[in-house]
């Protein structure tokens, strides 16, 4: 049970896909990211790590995104 | 421009430009639009203005102006910053939305990406909160083309109440029925249905409890739902424009202030807090803009993107990501380095012909000397080598960096080097902003309001002068072939010059680092604040555009900017190599006075009064220094590098001052311009002197070191 809510964005491996179901952060970040259309029940699928393994990029919603490892650790995502 | 109003404080609240009607019925038109959908090129074209467009985002830095009509209307069109949302997060996000709401606007027209339309609604749709007079222009509907995806523009113009029109910007006739649906939007008078949002329940009451008072007390032209919304979510940032708007405290009036508490309360008594309301405003946004498109959009290929994943997969990639970015920098200094050798030197024949004809021109005349000497020996001859050092490069590096930007490489490049921005404590679209300042640093610092955080804005507009602009570039590169690719026969010459320069730039690149990291645990302190970057489709840049425009808009510019700067400072120069005191000139008294501290950052008086000198624009420091090497007794006419050389060298130049000038010109105070711009965009004199500052306090102390250490072992 642990498992499935610690489950977030960050843990997608490239090619693998997943629905948003919350987010934990607050204020200026989790405008941004709602804002990019991450709300609940949004499919995003992992594209690609940068060279040094620190941002990775998302489809989301039709747009490639990328997020920094401590941004996409607060999308809970199913 | 956007950078003459007034603002306040760091979050420089900016209304927009001041706006030239050239007839009093002519309309005022806000041209809107997420980064990157093309929205500059479709300016262009309905303008015929030539502003610049690259494919990242936050390009279109200040808001631009242009001209147009069609079929009897006559349009003032204004280019604001390109943003995602209006909910301000950024200073560009507030210039955006200020300009919506209050900028005066008769319409508004908001261009949107047609091959990711979903995401571009979420503007659209805050936008129709805002104003009905309002055309969606879907563009790039060539590229959806090619991508198999198909909009049913009708579907879409009937969901959202507005003429929708699809363009492709870079095809000037889809132009022509964009104007007729903004003359159709703007001479219709009765208010029209136009798409709403239909929030939760509890938020709907809220506004109805708030938005009868609203409409009691407001006459302005402000859409009140809209403003009841902004109210209840406690939009400082807004309020704050609205007040200056209004030209009073919105909440000084007792009944709204009532009208909001009790609108509040019914939320609070929901279970419904600040957060909560934005989550379920900005969710509604996103699930309207998904409804939309699920009806209206069909893409028939799953994977359209698949070309971009692939090209990512080489540029981004753990293994070949950073290599590719290393080699194609040092091929851009290659090429250029390499095809500006001959026509400089053609250049700098003929400009040298030339003053030996106005020389003759002048004796023929009989003029007095002294004129002959301030004009000709002051200001055509410092004119000339500004004009022949500096073209050659800039007339082949602008226009590659342009093709860079356009084909959208440059994102990539703030996604590959996130990790060690973040690690100094900033925001990766410091990355961008850096590159922007291989243009023009004044550039770079307008281009830092696309960051978010003040913090690390500050850091961005302090570091930026740490990357060499292309005022610096030809200094670097001459100084480069001179004293350090002689030992090299010719097509390994440049490849070493392109090299060494790459090795200067990353230098400026890691010292933009490091005086980040050094900012952020001193005077800025903070972490890192959260970063989201688009990574937009790649786009293949039109040649032959990428040619005119980045000649006539970018390399004119800045040479017109650095011959207006150059000819005065050659009459100075001249002067002062001519006014004696006692039995020395001034020149000489000054560049005496500077030498002790030039001799110990490995330069010398001259080079350090020449750097001084050259603050209105860094194009002109060593043409400066030639001049007074020459004015100071030496006789030759230095027409190539390997007489300027031996001009140098008699004055005393080793390895040891080139490099160090080398240094200096990498790290020392910004160009007037850029301070001037740094004092607008911080509102502050304190920051202002910090980053001329930092830069040339740094500059100083590596110098030093760099001098003392070398001498030890030469």
């Amino acid at each position: 049970m642990n498992n499935i809510y610690s489950y977030t964005l960050k843990d997608l491996k490239k090619g693998q896909s997943a629905k948003v179901s919350s987010l934990t952060s607050t204020g200026s970040i989790r405008r941004r990211l709602l804002d990019i259309g991450l709300i609940e029940g949004t499919e995003v699928e992992c594209l690609q790590k940068s060279p040094d393994g620190n941002m990775v990029a998302y489809l989301i919603r039709g747009a490639v995104i990328a997020l920094r490892p401590e941004d996409s650790a607060t999308v809970s995502v199913v | 421009m956007g950078l003459t109003s007034d603002s306040t404080g760091i979050k420089a609240i900016d209304c927009g430009p001041v706006i030239k009607k050239r007839a009093e019925d002519e309309k005022i038109v806000a041209l809107a639009g997420n980064p990157n959908v093309g929205k500059s090129t479709l300016f262009n074209s309905l303008t015929g203005m030539k502003q610049h467009t690259g494919n990242w985002p936050g390009k279109t830095v200040a808001s631009a102006l242009g001209y147009c009509g069609y079929a009897g209307m006559s349009y003032v069109l204004v280019d604001i910053p390109g943003t995602y949302s209006l909910m301000a997060h950024s200073a560009e996000e507030e210039v955006a939305r200020d300009f919506i709401c209050f900028g005066g606007n008769d319409a508004v027209v908001i261009v949107c990406d047609a091959t990711c339309l979903e995401r571009n609604l979420n503007l659209v749709l805050q936008t129709l909160e805002i104003t009905e007079k309002a055309v969606v222009c879907i563009n790039l509907m060539d590229e959806a083309k090619k991508k198999k995806i198909f909009i049913d523009l009708d579907a879409v113009s009937e969901k959202l109440g507005v003429p929708v029109v699809g363009t492709t910007a870079r095809k000037k006739k889809s132009a022509d029925k964009l104007m007729e649906s903004l003359n159709e939007v703007i001479s219709l008078n009765e208010k029209k249905d136009r798409f709403h949002i239909r929030y939760a329940e509890y938020i709907e009451n809220a506004v109805r409890i708030l938005q009868p008072t609203l409409e009691d007390k407001i006459k302005e032209r402000i859409d009140l739902r809209w403003l009841s919304l902004r109210l209840l979510d406690n939009d400082l940032s807004l309020t704050e424009a609205l007040n200056k708007f209004l030209g009073y405290d919105i909440l000084s009036d007792e009944d709204i202030n009532k009208a909001l508490t009790e609108a509040r309360r019914t939320l609070s008594e929901a279970g419904i807090g600040t957060d909560k309301l934005r989550d379920e405003i900005v969710s509604g946004l996103v699930r309207a803009a998904e409804d939309i498109c699920r009806e209206t959009v069909r893409f028939e290929k799953t994977d359209y993107n698949s070309k971009d994943r692939k090209i990512d997969m080489i540029l981004t990639s753990r293994l070949t990501g950073f290599p590719i970015m290393i080699l194609l920098v040092m091929f851009v200094f290659w090429l250029t380095i390499t095809a500006a050798n001959y026509p400089s030197r053609l250049l700098s024949d003929a400009l040298f012909w030339l003053q030996d004809v106005l020389t003759g021109a002048f004796r023929a005349v009989s003029a007095p000397d002294w004129l002959h000497g301030a004009l000709v020996l002051g200001v055509y001859r410092v004119l000339a080598w500004v004009v022949a050092v500096m073209l050659p490069p800039m007339a082949i590096f602008f226009p590659l960096f342009t093709l860079l930007e356009d084909s959208g490489y440059l994102p990539r490049v703030a996604f590959n080097l996130d990790k060690y921005f973040k690690k100094s404590g900033s925001c990766g679209k410091q990355a961008l902003t850096m590159c922007m300042g291989f243009g023009c640093n004044a550039a770079g610092v307008i281009g830092c309001r696309i960051i978010d955080s003040p913090r690390e804005r500050l850091i961005a507009t302090i570091t930026n002068s740490f990357v060499p602009c292309n005022g610096r570039f030809p200094a670097l590169i001459a100084i480069i072939t001179m004293f350090f690719t002689g030992v090299f026969i010719m097509p390994f010459q440049s490849l070493f010059s392109a090299v060494l320069l790459t090795c200067v730039i990353i230098l400026g690149v890691f010292m933009t680092l490091s005086i980040s990291k050094l900012l952020s645990v001193t005077v800025l302190k903070g972490l890192p604040s959260s970063f989201t970057l688009e990574l937009p489709s790649y786009r293949k840049p039109q040649i032959g555009r990428v040619l005119v425009r980045s000649i006539f808009d970018r390399t004119l510019f800045v040479l017109g900017r650095a011959a207006m700067v150059a000819a005065p400072a050659g009459l100075v120069i001249w002067m002062m190599a001519n006014i004696t005191i006692g039995d020395t000139t001034l020149l000489l008294h000054c560049s005496g006075f500077l030498d002790p501290f030039g001799r110990l950052l490995g330069m010398d008086g001259v080079i350090l009064m020449a750097f001084i000198l050259g603050f209105p624009a860094n194009e002109i420091v060593i043409p400066i220094v030639i001049m007074t090497y020459m004015a100071s007794g030496s006789i030759t006419e230095p027409d190539n590098l390997s007489e300027l050389k031996r001009l140098l060298t008699d004055n005393g130049w080793t390895w040891i001052t080139a490099i160090s000038t080398m240094l200096f010109s990498l790290m020392h105070w910004p160009c007037s311009t850029t301070c001037l711009t740094v004092r607008k965009e911080t509102q502050s004199l304190k920051w202002t002197a910090l980053a001329f500052l930092v830069p040339t306090l740094t500059g100083i102390i590596i110098c030093f070191i760099f001098a003392s250490i070398a001498r030890l072992f030469s």
